[in-house]
């Protein structure tokens, strides 16, 4: 899948062993419960899974942001204990800063992450054309002195998906980046991170609803359960690289979406089944 | 070309209102005709400034004084109240109630105390406007950074930030606006503090001059000398103002092109 030496594509970058969460005390919500899943380093991971199943929880655990409330992770060959350094989060409502202009929240990680960090000054001008740079890519040239309530709601998750991406992060967390997006620029940005993938070659999480786009993008994907979540199965997606529009209409393509389809489906079906009487009684 | 008088309309609708007081003021005397040391009129009012204009500026000077130092104190101090008090959940709910105790207490009753341990005149004055402005520069610039939404928090986290640069780089900027906007109410309380420990102990000071004016009936005085608090109230008031758009328009969406410093 990845042009990783052997021994270290083995090794798992990302690993949940039986991690659960429970939001607040013993009576809180139990958004995840039973996580097992491994990422090996260098490889695009997708997670579908129904609404409210856990994964923006999952997201905040692999970035310690949160701790576990019970079970292992690790990443990066260490247990996450907090917040790691290494990581790039676009979080799934755009949280840019309001009192930031376009161009200085896409540069906020390189206040913050070393080696950029030390460097910002001396180099100023050359961090502000790589923001610059980014931001073109996703079709937001000329916007950069704009504040966030001047830019619609998909602007701003471009911009917050070039924040995420601004300082080279070695594992990229992307909560549903592409979702107030229409559908042809959507599909333009699939190819923009696919090719930086290909160029940079770090380890991503991706969560998203839209089948299309976990599979365009994914080299492996992590089906969850209903809440609490688990992962109740693991697609490889062997489809070659670069992935084009085209690739969405290969028969291997079509098949893996509708297996995901169907199993989503279920769960849903599942979960759904014993609230049903319940809610009737109330009607009437 | 609307959009343009509704602007000019807004900028006049202050001095109308004032005008209109004014004018108010002036027919319920030609109506009623109070006798001059009940209501002054305002030809009257404007009559003794004019004849005490310098002893007038003078004790507004040393007013003014005393404010301004009191609400300098009172936005240091209140300032870094605040950022200790907002920094913890626990430290707020910690000091928050004793915070509300002390404002509380009418400060008047405090200024005594003051005369005991500060002497007459300038300190007690300052103090006591130090009192009563630091408390809601405290409360607001602690409220504002107890509100700071967890997902802004959680934007820096992510970049492994430590607690200093969350506090410089999010919670500090995002409780600029409460910060301002206190200031505002701050200044005018400061006023108030200088001038009621002015009027108990001092021997300067708008205070000081309308008590004396009282006094002798002198109610046209007395105007003269709250029309020129009042004023000094305003202007001061609106440079504060000016200020908090200058520096958060972000939150007022009132600036559209300056880029504002984070
Ligand atoms: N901060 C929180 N405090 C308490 N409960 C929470 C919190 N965040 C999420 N939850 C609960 O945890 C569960 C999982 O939430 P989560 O946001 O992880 O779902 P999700 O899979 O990302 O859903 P969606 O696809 O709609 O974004 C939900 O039932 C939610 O109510
Ligand atoms: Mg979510």
């Amino acid at each position: 899948m990845t042009n990783l030496p052997q021994n270290e594509a083995n090794d798992p970058f990302v690993d949940f062993s039986d991690v659960a969460l429970r939001y607040g005390d013993e009576n809180g919500t139990l958004a995840l419960s039973g996580v097992d899943l491994s990422i090996k380093k260098g490889q695009f991971a997708a997670i579908v899974g129904p609404s409210g199943c856990g994964k923006s929880s999952f997201m905040k655990l692999a970035t310690g942001l949160c701790p576990a409330t019970e079970g292992s992770i690790r990443v990066a060959g260490a247990p996450v204990t907090g917040p790691l350094k290494i990581t790039g989060m676009a979080f799934q409502n755009p949280t840019l800063l309001p009192w930031r202009d376009t161009l200085r929240n896409v540069m906020l990680p390189l206040e913050i992450v070393q080696p950029h960090r030390s460097r910002l000054r001396a180099e100023y001008a050359k961090y502000v054309a790589q923001a610059k740079t980014i931001l073109a890519t996703v079709g937001l040239a000329g916007f950069e002195d704009k504040h966030p309530w001047m830019l619609s709601g998909g602007m701003q998750q471009r911009v917050s998906l070039c924040r995420s991406l601004i300082h080279e992060p070695q594992l990229l967390m992307l909560d549903e980046p592409f979702a107030a997006l229409d559908a042809f620029t959507r599909e333009e940005l699939w190819s923009v991170l696919q090719d930086l993938w290909l160029e940079k070659q770090f380890t991503c999480i991706l969560v998203t609803h839209d089948l299309r786009e976990a599979a365009y993008l994914a080299d492996v994907i992590f089906v969850m359960s209903a809440r609490p979540g688990r992962v109740i199965s693991t697609h490889r997606v062997d489809i070659p690289r670069p992935r084009t529009i085209e690739s969405t209409f290969d028969p291997a393509f079509v098949e893996i979406v509708q297996k995901i389809r169907a199993e989503i489906a279920q769960v849903r079906k599942e979960s759904k089944a014993p609230a049903r009487p319940a809610a009737q009684e109330q009607v009437q | 070309m609307k959009a343009k008088h509704r602007k000019l309309a807004e900028k006049l609708a202050p001095w109308v209102v004032i005008a209109g007081l004014f004018t108010i003021w002036q027919a319920a005397i030609f109506i009623f005709n109070p006798r001059p040391f009940i209501l002054p009129s305002p030809a009257l009012v404007y009559q003794s400034f004019i004849d005490y204009r310098d002893p007038i500026m003078a004790h507004a000077l040393f007013t003014l004084t005393n404010t301004l130092i009191g609400f300098g104190l009172g936005i240091l101090v209140g300032a870094m109240l605040g950022i200790f008090i907002g920094s913890s959940r626990l430290i707020y709910a910690g000091f928050y109630p004793l915070l509300i105790g002390i404002n509380s207490v009418p400060k008047a009753a405090v200024v005594p105390l003051l005369v005991i341990w500060l002497g007459i005149g300038q300190p007690p004055a300052i103090a006591t406007a130090f009192l009563l402005s630091f408390f809601p520069i405290a409360v607001n610039v602690a409220a504002g950074l107890a509100t700071v939404e967890p997902e802004l928090e959680d934007v820096l986290r992510s970049l492994g930030a430590s607690k200093l640069d969350v506090l410089t780089k999010v919670s500090l900027p995002r409780s600029l606006p409460y910060f301002f906007a206190s200031l505002k109410v701050a200044v005018t309380l400061a006023f108030v503090g200088a001038v009621i420990s002015e009027t108990l102990a001092s021997n300067d000071g708008i205070g000081y001059l309308m008590l004396q004016a009282a006094s002798q009936f002198r109610t046209s005085l007395m105007f003269a000398g709250l029309l020129v608090i009042a004023a000094m109230g305003i202007g001061t008031y609106l440079i504060c103002a000016f200020i908090e758009v200058r520096m958060t328009g972000w939150a007022t969406r009132k600036q559209t092109q300056v880029t504002g410093g984070g």
